[in-house]
């Protein structure tokens, strides 16, 4: 099967810090991939280069055959993503939210309302499509933010821990989605989470990430065989030790704080 | 085209929908008409200078406008750290477009704003010199806005949260308003003001109000539509600029 990613050799830096150290995976067209690893291991940078929100230093990103560095219009046609924190706007209603997505990527309106109203349906949120988003509670936003990622028939569905604050019900529907639209769309989904026994359950290969670096990939079955551990989160603390590591935001913060004295510089 | 006009509704749309930020904004405009009209007008009468609430109505529009529109620009703050700026950031569309439709809006919503506030002193007893005039006054407006809301949209696009808030404030909308002329005759003043009063993009913009509403300006229209129109240009590509750029 072709491989819908392809990254090679990426890398970021900010300032003198290595957030992805040289990195390079495939993920196959229709897979379900999970991308493990502890706070601030570079997950997130990762899923923001490969989103072409953020440029890598070095490296290249190919996605469903376009190169995000010279094509990104390319890339981002072809992509859905659920971002890690809500990036839906509170003030305009749900079906508004929905709206603003498909004329953006240029859904034709006739399609646009009839996807809107399937997919609001199943993510079960049709009944309050013309309630305002800030009434809606964290698992609504996520639902809705699902439905929103799948708008314009992806090939590929990135989801940033899309189940961090969810309840076991919600999770379970969200999954039970996302596993049949990979069955009948053959759509590839691509996501980060903590929770193992997700990523062990839904994924069909995993990476684990650390310190910026893939430090093993494949099966849930053959990272337990490697470690020889009886689950994947033990392998998984096996791989990357018990160390609590710092919080995830302060890769951002670095970031923000490289941003503030670059452009600090500029002016 | 359709993403500049989705840009635009959003914006729009926002706006009507808060209610508060509406007569919230329109505070301001009244409090200075009745403090300052009402309270100078005699003093600037003695001192032969004609109605003072006749002067000071067409620099109020413009008050309302430049808040309006700057605060319509730096929302795009709150649209980062609220997450939304990612939802435009990875759509396959033209940035200058998404630029350029959130910019109009925000320049659509501070005319309102200043029509509003024109409405208003016309109820207080303001009469425009000719009425036929008021339409191109309403086109000016417009441009004022969107110079202004392309100022804004360029600061937001290089700050990453409200914490330069009070600066903007302080040391660009403060004084774009009050060195703009907007409450003062700009005839006569000593020559360092004067000197910053030509430099402030404002001050063409309430000539031309106090042009085609009293008839009473010292730049002339034809200045004023140039340098409110380069002015709008620069900061418009700017702010593109500015936006391409933005990393999350």
């Amino acid at each position: 099967m072709e491989d819908i990613i392809q990254v090679k050799n990426l890398v970021k830096r900010f300032g003198d810090f290595t957030a992805v150290d040289d990195i390079s995976f495939n993920v196959k067209k229709g897979e379900i991939f999970a991308f493990l690893g502890p706070n601030g291991a570079g997950k997130s940078t990762t899923i923001k280069m490969l989103t072409t929100i953020l440029a890598p230093t070095g490296g290249e990103i190919t996605l469903n055959g376009n190169d995000a560095a010279t094509d990104p219009d390319a890339v981002r046609h072809s992509f859905g993503i659920v971002f890690q924190d809500p990036s839906l706007d509170d003030e305009l209603t749900a079906e508004e939210n929905m709206e603003f997505h498909g004329v953006l990527y240029g859904v034709p309106t006739k399609l646009r309302r009839e996807r809107i109203q399937q997919l609001m349906e199943f993510v079960e949120l049709w009944d309050r499509r013309k309630s305002l988003v800030k009434e809606f509670s964290g698992g609504m936003k996520r639902r809705l933010e699902i439905a929103r990622g799948l708008l314009h028939h992806p090939a590929v569905i990135f989801l940033d821990e899309p189940t961090l604050g969810l309840d076991p019900q919600t999770r379970n529907h969200m999954w039970s989605y996302l596993e049949e639209l990979n069955r009948t769309e053959g759509i590839t989904v691509f996501f980060t989470t903590h929770y193992m026994e997700e990523a062990e359950r839904i994924a069909q290969r995993i990476a684990i990430i650390d310190h910026g670096k893939i430090i093993a990939m494949g099966t849930a079955q053959e990272l337990k065989d490697k470690t020889g551990k009886e689950s994947l989160e033990d392998a998984f603390l096996e791989l990357t030790g018990r160390v609590i590591r710092e919080e995830e935001s302060s890769v951002t913060e670095r970031m923000r704080a490289h941003g503030r004295m670059w452009r600090g510089g500029r002016r | 085209m359709k993403t500049i006009y989705i840009m635009w509704l959003r914006e729009v749309k926002r706006y009507l929908r808060s209610k508060s930020r509406i007569i919230g904004s329109l505070g301001q405009p009244i409090l200075f008409l009745l403090a300052l009209g009402y309270g100078l007008g005699p003093i600037f009468q003695k001192a032969g200078a004609g109605n003072y609430f006749d002067f000071l109505a067409p620099g109020i529009i413009g008050m309302s406008i430049i808040f309006t529109a700057i605060f319509s620009g730096i929302q795009m703050i709150w649209d980062r750290q609220f997450g939304f700026l990612k939802e435009t950031l990875v759509a396959p569309v033209n940035r200058l477009a998404i630029m350029f439709g959130r910019t109009l809006g925000g320049a659509t919503v501070a005319t309102i704003q200043g029509v509003v506030v024109l409405v208003i002193v016309i109820i207080a007893g303001f009469r425009p010199a000719n009425w036929g005039l008021v339409p191109v006054a309403i086109l000016f407006m417009l441009l004022v806005a969107l110079l202004f809301a392309a100022l804004g949209a360029f600061v937001a696009s290089n700050l990453d949260d409200m914490q330069g808030f009070q600066l903007i404030m302080n040391f660009l909308v403060m004084p774009l308003f009050f060195l703009s002329g907007a409450l003062f005759p700009v005839q006569g003043l000593p020559t360092v003001l004067a000197g910053i009063v030509r430099f402030d993009p404002l001050s063409y913009g309430i000539d031309s109000f106090r042009i085609l509403l009293v008839n009473n300006g010292i730049f002339g229209i034809g200045m004023d539509l140039v340098v409110l129109g380069s002015v709008t240009i620069v900061f418009l590509a700017l702010a593109s600029y500015s936006f391409s750029k933005i990393q999350v």
